[in-house]
């Protein structure tokens, strides 16, 4: 029902059903798959845990607010004042509006942290309410009940055997009820022996609040809301309740849902968790921007999930779930995948390389340039020779490696410069940056030039910054070869530091211009004018101008050096996963589409060449759904069913004897009928027509488009 | 003003009474001739009706407490299904009957059963002969509950026949509550809002320890001054009082200023209270918050309330989707040809608008579409080819539960279902942008 649907993608059950040997079925070399299973979960593993680390740390600041909310929001409670404005004051419910964005599908996630922090922290009462199972009051005390009492079931379960072992629908559905088991339990941890008390006020209160989410708020009906908050505001002195609403689109929903006598009963802070684009950038940053991990993707399918991202669902969980999917196939259709692993393993595993997998290296095209480019002596060896393929393999994998590491430093350089720049002509995001590196070399792409030129009238001061920046970068960067771009930048910092004291240059600028606006005469002003226009055109640059030159060249020839299109590296295809079509068939599915095709062309499925279509025509060996589907395409909205059976027969009939049922072309074969009847209403299973109410022996379309 | 003098009752009660009812005197002394003496049957039901925080409940309550008569009083609210209320009422009768706590489950599914154990329930006490008072607050709710709930509860006294009277609270009139078939017409009674003058007096009467009751009246005066015109509801007001009160009562600590002070106290809180109305009031900022920022002597402009997050981040195309459905709503079918073909035809200027369409669409609020009609335009404004993928119906509905759009007419899910846009023109520039 809901948007953003979690697609069960195929790759978890994949991953948890399929055994090696469910690998294998397919490719034909025996000996790699077991490994490429095991090199896939293991690094899948990796991946998984990172981007959960990645997510636990953007989440805790908000966590650790809203914690911190809680532990307040109660704390008249805990100390029973009997001070004057306390008693004066209406008791309000503690509530947090958590605004978290409009990607429903990545809340259950936060959710799920959230509640894990409450119930270490705060409380062990926390309750989770979604929308679909509340709508009603009764239903939606019945779920708060059942999840309180049996998590409360949960913590205590061993030391009292005579806790409330009542069944739920025995449970009288009150608020009251509620209140009475409140009051219950914390009596009970009031009394319980010292050693136990210690052991549970070390983690929560005497009187701990009892946490109520409301997953959803906006699918909740107007009606429950209202009367929950009503009833729990009445118990609220027995009852410590907080409320935490997500909200996925704007806090404005509260006033929207809540008439003001109800919301007056509330205490409503708002909450905010982060955009999920940061979101995004982040993992980006941390899962592809690395060589932690040897497996990348190739520029289409970033881009293909980048865009599904940005385009449709604004949900990083399911980025990561179609990243997972690009792992899975790639080790799944690429031979070859199983060289893709951590530096320290390649060695090992490309001398163990069969002679199979030899050759599916020789038939990689970028190993195919690269032998092309060797002297011919090479060529032969590494065509014939599998040992020698092997340690030339290994050496050009860790070349690629080394490259890595290179490449991501200076891309973070250069987006250091680029994202400063007015406009923003290489984008403003790295990954953006990035996907015009991977995509072609990117120093002879426009957007390029027009930044190096925009980089060239950059001021000290932030040129300055930045080189600090680049520094930086290079310095902690793992590659060998920046120790000397570092140098070198750093020897620009100190040239720009000795700039500072010779400016006299400017001096002379700034007198001209005074001499400018002593001048009056129109005639004089303009030749002087153009005097200055000229000195400068000629003029020589000023030393700081020539130091500018000197770093944007600098920078420029290390991105021509560094970022070379991944594509260009012999051995990309190992690493690199680039299979854009299957990616986009499995996760931007067009079910309309392929309706379309199946009907209109049933050869794409089926695979028969009988049904090869030549042109328009209709084939009567198509299926019969298929006829009377391209029959109806050719109809208006309302489509006569004589007119229709009488076409459909033609078709059937007509290439089988076409001189034959000229006799008996009034009277329809029974069979044909039937057949019609029953094609006509699979279309109406599929959703294409309907009955129609206006005329009886018609049926009304309901696609548009094809005539 | 009406002094309270009942033969049944001791006078020193109804004195304490008195002083815990204010501006009320005229209504109670209503009730306690009508309940007569405790052995006395009264009417068999009444219905007390006044707006909210008129002093129903309170009055009720005070009054049933203080008097020590014996009564049940149950929130309907609360007790959403007729089940629970019935036996809420049971358990309630047989804690204040027994008075130990031995309270064994009641099951109670019909109004049968509950006449018989009420019944039951009130035979064997000792309070036989005193009469029994069965409150319902916000009785409204009664109307939705099994059609023979209300009038049975009008008519109690007589299908129980014992000593007992039903009050109604309610907010709203009696005319709405009278079901179509007739029923037992209850006493109505009406409780008056409260004047400013009353809302004075009982604002002033809770002061503070450590000040002068003068004092306090005074700040009371300038805060009606201030949230009368808005706000009539006495339990807000004197949580707003609250609220306020430490900022008013600055001056005087610091000895700037002391408690005669008036004016000087005057233009200290004066801006201070209008700020509230704007922020805390409207819950724009909750009152935690408030107190937090008054106790650091803050600006409120810092933080931002709930409106001012107003902007929504949402995906491409579910924006533009959002936008052909604006659209779809707001535009009659006709033009649609002519807004979103590149080749339409020529548009007769002259009556292109009938009469009837020249009040603006905005006022009449949006239309329903189809999804056909949504995809078309959805295809016309995106500039790049835009596939019908899976992603693209799928951001549909979630935008319906996003509360953005909503499905109209939702049984005929498969042959064209049917939306409307529900967001206002400034949601949709805000967007668009």
């Amino acid at each position: 029902q809901g948007c953003f649907v979690f697609k069960p993608t195929t790759k978890k059950r994949r991953l948890s059903e399929k055994k090696a040997h469910d690998f294998r079925s397919t490719s034909d070399d025996s000996e790699d798959t077991e490994l490429r299973f095991v090199t896939c979960q293991s690094l899948w593993n990796q991946v998984k845990s990172e981007t959960q680390r990645i997510q636990e740390d953007l989440n805790k600041q908000l966590l650790e607010n809203l914690v911190s909310f809680l532990s307040r929001s109660h704390s008249s409670f805990q100390e029973k004042t009997t001070e004057w404005t306390c008693r004066m004051k209406f008791r309000e419910i503690p509530t947090a509006a958590l605004v978290l964005g409009v990607n429903v599908t990545d809340h259950d996630l936060t959710f799920r942290g959230l509640s894990d922090v409450l119930q270490d922290n705060i409380t062990p009462y926390v309750a989770l309410l979604e929308a679909k199972d509340c709508p009603g009051i009764k239903n939606l005390m019945q779920k708060l009940m059942g999840q309180l009492m049996n998590c409360d079931i949960d913590v205590d379960s061993l030391e009292d055997e005579n806790c409330v072992q009542v069944s739920q629908n025995k449970i009288r559905c009150s608020m009251s009820s509620l209140t009475s088991w409140y009051e219950s339990i914390t009596k009970k941890t009031d009394s319980e022996t010292p050693s136990k008390k210690r052991n549970s006020s070390s983690r929560h209160w005497q009187f701990p609040p009892v946490v109520v989410i409301f997953k959803d708020m906006e699918s909740f009906t107007t009606k429950v809301l209202q009367d929950f908050i009503v009833i729990s505001s009445q118990h609220i002195h027995e009852l410590p309740l907080v409320l935490i609403f997500g909200i996925a689109t704007s806090p404005m929903i509260i006033h929207r849902l809540l008439p003001h006598s109800v919301s007056s009963l509330l205490c409503i802070e708002l909450f905010q968790s982060l955009s999920c684009k940061e979101h995004l950038s982040t993992i980006i940053d941390k899962l592809l921007l690395t060589s932690r991990f040897p497996f990348k993707l190739g520029e289409k399918v970033l881009q293909v999930l980048i865009n599904i991202f940005l385009y449709h669902d604004f949900s990083v969980q399911n980025f990561i779930k179609g990243f997972q999917l690009c792992i899975v196939e790639h080790f799944y259709s690429q031979p070859l995948s199983v060289l893709c692993c951590q530096l320290v393993d390649i060695k090992k595993r490309a001398y163990s390389l069969s002679h199979e997998q030899c050759e599916n290296i020789r038939r990689l095209p970028s190993f195919r340039r690269y032998v092309e480019k060797q002297e011919s002596g090479k060529q032969v060896a590494l065509l014939t020779n599998d040992c020698f393929l092997k340690e030339e393999t290994e050496k050009l994998l860790e070349d690629l490696h080394v490259y890595h590491e290179n490449y991501v430093s200076i891309l973070r350089c250069l987006h250091v410069f680029t994202s400063s720049l007015p406009k923003y002509p290489l984008g403003k995001q790295i990954r953006e940056l990035h996907c015009a590196c991977l995509e072609n070399r990117v120093w002879e792409t426009k957007e390029y030039e027009s930044s190096l030129q925009l980089a060239r009238m950059l001021n000290k001061t932030d040129l300055v910054t930045m080189l600090q920046q680049c520094v930086e970068i290079l310095m902690s960067s793992s590659g060998k070869e920046f120790d000397k771009a570092a140098e070198k930048l750093k020897e620009f910092l100190t040239q720009f530091q000795n700039l500072e004291e010779a400016s006299q240059e400017r001096d002379v600028s700034v007198s001209s211009q005074k001499e400018l606006q002593k001048k009056t005469d129109l005639y004089h002003l303009q030749k002087t004018l153009l005097e200055l226009k000229e000195s400068r055109r000629s003029k020589k640059l000023t030393k700081f101008e020539m130091l500018r030159f000197e770093v944007v060249d600098y920078i420029d020839s290390l991105v021509r050096k560094y970022l070379v299109p991944a594509d260009d590296r012999t051995l990309h295809e190992i690493v690199y996963f680039n299979a854009t079509t299957v990616l986009r068939g499995h996760l931007n599915a067009a079910p309309r589409t392929a309706l379309h095709t199946a009907l209109n062309n049933p050869h794409w499925y089926l695979k028969n060449q009988a049904l090869k279509c030549d042109g328009g025509g209709i084939s009567n060996k198509a299926p019969d759904i298929c006829i009377v589907y391209k029959l109806h395409l050719e109809c208006g909205r309302l489509i006569n069913l004589v007119d229709w059976l009488e076409a459909f027969s033609t078709v059937v009939t007509a290439a089988e004897e076409p001189n034959a049922d000229a006799a008996s072309s009034d009277q329809v074969d029974d069979t044909i009928h039937a057949r019609f009847i029953r094609a006509v209403s699979e279309l109406e299973l599929l959703g294409f027509i309907k009955p129609s109410k206006q005329k009886t022996d018609h049926v009304a379309r309901l696609t548009w488009g094809g005539c | 003003m009406p002094n309270l003098e009942h033969p049944a009752y001791p006078a020193a009660d109804l004195l304490h009474l008195e002083s815990l009812v204010p501006c009320r005197e005229s209504q109670v002394s209503t009730l306690l001739s009508i309940f007569g003496e405790r052995q006395q049957f009264s009417f068999p039901s009444l219905f007390i009706y006044g707006h909210t925080s008129s002093g129903k409940t309170y009055v009720m309550q005070t009054l049933l407490t203080t008097l020590q008569l014996p009564h049940v009083f149950v929130n309907c609210v609360e007790y959403f299904t007729s089940r629970l209320l019935l036996e809420e009422i049971l358990i309630q009768l047989q804690s204040c009957s027994s008075g130990t706590e031995q309270t064994s489950p009641v099951h109670c599914d019909t109004l049968n059963d509950f006449v018989r154990l009420f019944k039951q329930a009130v035979a064997s006490r000792e309070l036989q002969d005193q009469t029994l008072y069965i409150v319902l607050d916000r009785a409204e709710q009664l109307r939705e509950m099994e059609a023979n709930i209300l009038p049975a509860f009008l008519r109690l006294q007589e299908l129980t026949d014992r000593n007992v009277t039903v009050i109604l609270l309610s907010e709203v009139v009696w005319e709405l509550f009278r079901p179509n078939i007739g029923c037992f017409e209850p006493f109505t009674m009406y409780f008056p809002d409260y004047s400013i003058g009353h809302l004075q007096k009982i604002l002033s009467q809770n002061h503070p320890p450590e000040y002068s009751a003068d004092f306090y009246a005074a700040y009371i005066n300038i805060l009606l001054g201030v949230f009368y015109m808005v706000c009539r509801d006495l339990k807000e007001l004197r949580h707003l009082a609250a609220l306020n009160f430490a900022k008013y009562c600055e001056p005087v600590v610091r000895g700037e200023a002391n408690e005669r002070d008036t004016r000087k106290l005057w233009k200290n809180i004066e801006p201070h209270l209008k700020k509230a109305m704007q922020t805390v009031y409207l819950r724009e900022i909750s009152s935690s918050q408030w107190e937090r920022l008054q106790h650091d002597g803050g600006e409120p402009g810092q933080l931002k309330g709930l409106s001012a997050h107003t902007h929504v981040e949402l995906p491409y195309y579910s924006k533009f989707l959002l936008i052909a459905a604006y659209l779809a709503s707001y535009n009659p079918v006709r033009t649609d040809k002519r807004f979103f073909l590149k080749h339409h035809g020529k548009i007769r200027k002259t009556n292109f608008m009938k009469k009837h369409e020249k009040t603006s669409n905005h006022l009449l609020g949006p239309k329903p579409f189809p999804l056909d009609r949504l995809l078309a335009i959805l295809y016309s404004i995106v500039d790049n080819r835009v596939a019908p993928t899976a992603n693209i119906f799928s951001q549909i509905t979630s935008l319906v539960t996003l509360q953005l759009l909503s499905m109209v007419g939702q049984n005929d899910q498969l042959d064209g279902p049917r939306y409307k846009c529900t967001v206002s023109l400034d949601f949709i520039r805000a967007i668009a942008r």
